[in-house]
Order: structure tokens, then sequence, then C-alpha cells
């Protein structure tokens, strides 16, 4: 791949070990960048408030992206939706840090992601298994993420894609090297990346955990499970103090192997958000986008 | 043994390269990993500069490192790690270690579209491949610190004492040579 491509891929490599904070406004901006987030996703709402309000839910206005980069020193990252070349083309313009295509916003293609190598931003997609990551790294994503469902604070869906892409990750590792071709046939994706995997027991970029964290041990969950760092969205600013929720998340994922440690900062949080469990949910963000 | 500070960011590049070089090394995440230890080397990696130094403060390392490093440990600090050893940045009132008589710029390219590679002389060393990731550089060096690399004319590599600091990551690239340096130079 190209230049450009291998320094996307470095700067998901220094937010590691740290949390990626959504927020609506640069005052929710500021709030996140001084209780330790590594960046902010900036969006209008929440999951959770786009779970409620239902409709289309779209790219955020250009402008709101703006203040919040102004109000900050971290990387701004922000959605578009899958398939929207033309909203990540508006994002590049405006010298965005990280674009996440993702399917907490309504599909704009329901069969074709963005060619995301036509860009010099970076691009992070969501997935719920081995093939979908390596689907979205072919197309050029720099950067993966689970697709735990969106404004629940319900983490078992986070869980379940990181467990079934750590199992996959094994399963590709224990292939004997003719067997690969079948391997990649099977999971929809170039035999290259296959090889990468079996190679070296890993995805090629790094891949984050996302959706449904709303407490310090589901950080530390996720992180004890193979995450190399936190999304956090509606959790912190759907709950009762959201400054000192988003610390203690952040000291959560450095000292993740810790429980004391997690112990005392699961101390006196206040009210988490409330949640809604996966049975009670009737769109499952996760579905959009393969 | 060096220690690499492990709160937030590259740090697993450094301690890959320091096992390519057969340097022990352990990771500090709070002040109970430096106990028994003999410490010989610190690392601090790249990152975002603002977790860390709120890390640092709330795990209650600022101070036992802030001791080391005053006293003559050997210290690496690259990208994230130039800002908190830094003595001042111009566009952001924070200040950590205060350990080497530098003026910095923080995310001094821009951003992430600004990031870029790149090749340029670094002292001692010669030629060496250089990544910059929403980089700082140094705007002004005291006449006591040492520059030792360049890139559009502005300092991007510098020591003093005990101190070596790059803007860029040699952490991300195949080439030791920067490590070598400082466990050579510094030790």
């Amino acid at each position: 791949m190209n230049e450009r491509y291998e320094l996307n891929k470095n700067l998901a490599q220094m937010l590691k070990g740290g949390v990626i904070m959504d927020v609506t406004t640069p005052e929710q901006a500021v709030i996140a960048e001084s209780a330790g987030a590594c960046a902010v996703m900036a969006l209008e709402r929440i999951p959770a408030d786009i779970r409620a309000a239902g409709g289309v839910s779209r790219m955020s206005d250009p402008k709101m992206i703006r203040g919040i980069q102004a109000a900050v020193s971290i990387p701004v990252m922000a959605k578009v939706r899958i398939g929207h070349f033309a909203e990540a083309q508006i994002l590049q313009s405006i010298e965005i840090d990280y674009v996440d295509e993702s399917e907490v916003l309504s599909p704009a293609d329901d069969k074709f992601h963005i060619d995301k190598t036509k860009f010099d931003v970076p691009f992070v997609c969501g997935a719920k298994d081995l093939g979908e990551a390596l689907r979205r790294i072919a197309e050029g994503a720099s950067m993966i993420r689970t697709k735990g469902e969106p404004g629940t604070g319900d983490i078992v869906q986070a869980v379940r894609h990181m467990r079934m892409i750590n199992q996959q990750i094994k399963n590709l590792q224990n292939c004997r090297e003719d067997e690969l071709f079948n391997a990649a046939k099977e999971l929809q994706v170039p035999y290259e990346l296959a090889k990468y995997v079996h190679d070296h027991g890993k995805l090629p970029v790094v891949n984050f955990a996302a959706g449904g964290v709303a407490t310090p041990a589901d950080a530390a969950l996720m992180m004890q499970l193979g995450a190399e760092g936190v999304f956090v969205g509606s959790g912190i600013f759907k709950s009762g103090n959201p400054a000192k929720r988003a610390q203690a998340i952040v000291k959560a994922v450095t000292n993740f192997n810790d429980p004391k440690i997690i112990a005392e900062l699961s101390e006196d949080l206040g009210e988490a958000m409330v949640g809604i469990n996966e049975q009670e949910i009737e769109l499952l963000m996760a579905e959009r986008g393969k | 043994m060096i220690g690499v500070l492990a709160l937030q960011g590259g740090f697993i590049e450094h301690i890959h390269a320091l096992n390519q070089l057969g340097a022990d090394n352990f990771e500090i995440r709070k002040k109970e990993d430096l106990t028994n230890k003999d410490i010989t080397g610190l690392i601090l990696p790249g990152g975002e500069s603002t977790v860390m130094g709120k890390l640092l403060h709330e795990t209650g390392l600022w101070q036992p490192l802030k001791y080391l490093i005053d006293n003559g440990t050997p210290v690496f600090g690259t990208c994230a790690g130039l800002i908190l050893l830094a003595k001042k940045m111009e566009n952001d009132a924070n200040v950590y270690f205060d350990a080497i008589d530098i003026s910095v710029q923080r995310n001094a390219f821009g951003r992430q579209l600004g990031s870029f590679n790149t090749n340029e002389h670094f002292a001692d060393i010669g030629l060496v491949p250089m990544t910059f990731i929403r980089a700082p550089y140094i705007n002004r060096a005291a006449p006591n610190v040492d520059i030792l690399a360049h890139t559009q004319g502005h300092i991007v590599a510098a020591k003093h004492r005990n101190i070596l600091v790059t803007a860029f990551h040699p952490e991300l690239t195949e080439d030791l040579r920067v490590h070598e340096y400082f466990l050579k130079n510094f030790n």
C-alpha cells in the first residue's frame, strides 16, 4: 500500500491505549479532552439520541465539526454514512483527522462501502467478524473497531464481535498454508490479507472496541479481550457525571489488568446510562454494511 | 532495564525496538512498576501529550519520574514524549517535566493530512527515515542544547545531558539506529 496509508495506520497506533469520546458541542469536546480523551468523535446527536429520534441520520454540519476542531488540540473524527463518499469528501476538505464510515448513521448504500483507497484522510470502520474487518481493510480502512450496538449501554455485542474476531484469527493461524486459499474464499477476503493474519496472528491495523461501553469495568473487559483502545459514545454524556465517568474510563483503559484500580475507579460514579438490552431494541445497527 | 512509559500511545513499538536490540525493558503504568527495578533509562513514547500528562499526575508517576530525569537517568522522548520533556510550548500552557530548555510548537505541521515521511540527516548517524504524525517541532533551543536534525528548516531532534528528544517516530520505522544511538551514548 502507499505511504499515505502507512501514515494513517500510524496515527491509529498513536491512539492505542486511549479512549475516543463522542461529543456534540465544543463544550463537551473540552470536557472530553481535559478528562483524558485521546481523540473526539464530533457528531450532532449521540447514538442513544439517534436511536430515540429515529428517522434518517446523516453526517454532521461541517460548521459544528469545525467548532470542535477549534476547541481542542487532540485529533477530531467524524462519521459519514456507509457508502456516502461525497460526505467523506466534505470531511476530507475540512481536514478531519479520521473518518468513521459508520453504521450508526443511516446507510447511504446498501451494497457498496466507500472506496477508501481514493482518499488521503484515514478511515475507521466497524466489524463484527474477521471477514468484515478484512473487507474494510481491503477497501482502505486504516483502523477497525467492533460494531457493538451503539446507544444501548449494553456491552454484549462488542464482546461477541471481539471474541469472534479473535477466534477467527486463531483459526487462520492454525490453517496449513495450502488451506489459506479456501479460508480466504470462505471469509470473502483477499488472499493476501488472510495470509497476513495467518503469519502475524493479528489484524494489519489497530483494533478498538466500540458500542455499549458504559463503565470502567466494560472498558477493562474489552481491553482484556484484546481491544487496543476504546470508543465511548452515549456512555459518557448520557450518564450522571460525564467528566468523572470519562476520567474513570480513561484510567481503566491504562490499568485494565489491575482490578484494585478498576474497583477504586468504579466508586461513586453516579448514574450510568440507563441502557437498553439487545432483546429490547428493534433496530440492530450492526446489521448495516457487511 | 529501560522503563517504557505505557500510559497511552505507541509504547509497544518502542518495546519491539528495544527487544530487537537486546535491551531489557519493562512497562510503566503505575508507581508500583518502578519499585525494585534497576532503571538504566526511560522512554516516553508518542501518543497524546494531554492524555499522558494528565495520567502522569493522577497515577502519581510524575514525581518519581521527574526525580529520575533530574538526577541523570537517560531519557528518550519521541513526539508526545518530546512535549513532555520540553520547558515550554508556544501554543499550549501545559508544562510537564520541564527537563530540556526548548520551546515547542504542538501539531506544528497541521492535522493528519499534514503527516509525512522523509529522510533527513541525523547527527552522528547519517540519513535516517523519519515519520511525523501530527508532529511538533522545536521553535527555539537554548545554547546549551545540541541540535541533531532538521526538516523543512525546523529543528526536529535535540539532546542535552541525559535527554534525547525527537519530533519524529523512529519506533514506527524498521531503522533501529536512533534507539541504538540512545542506548550507546546516553548510558
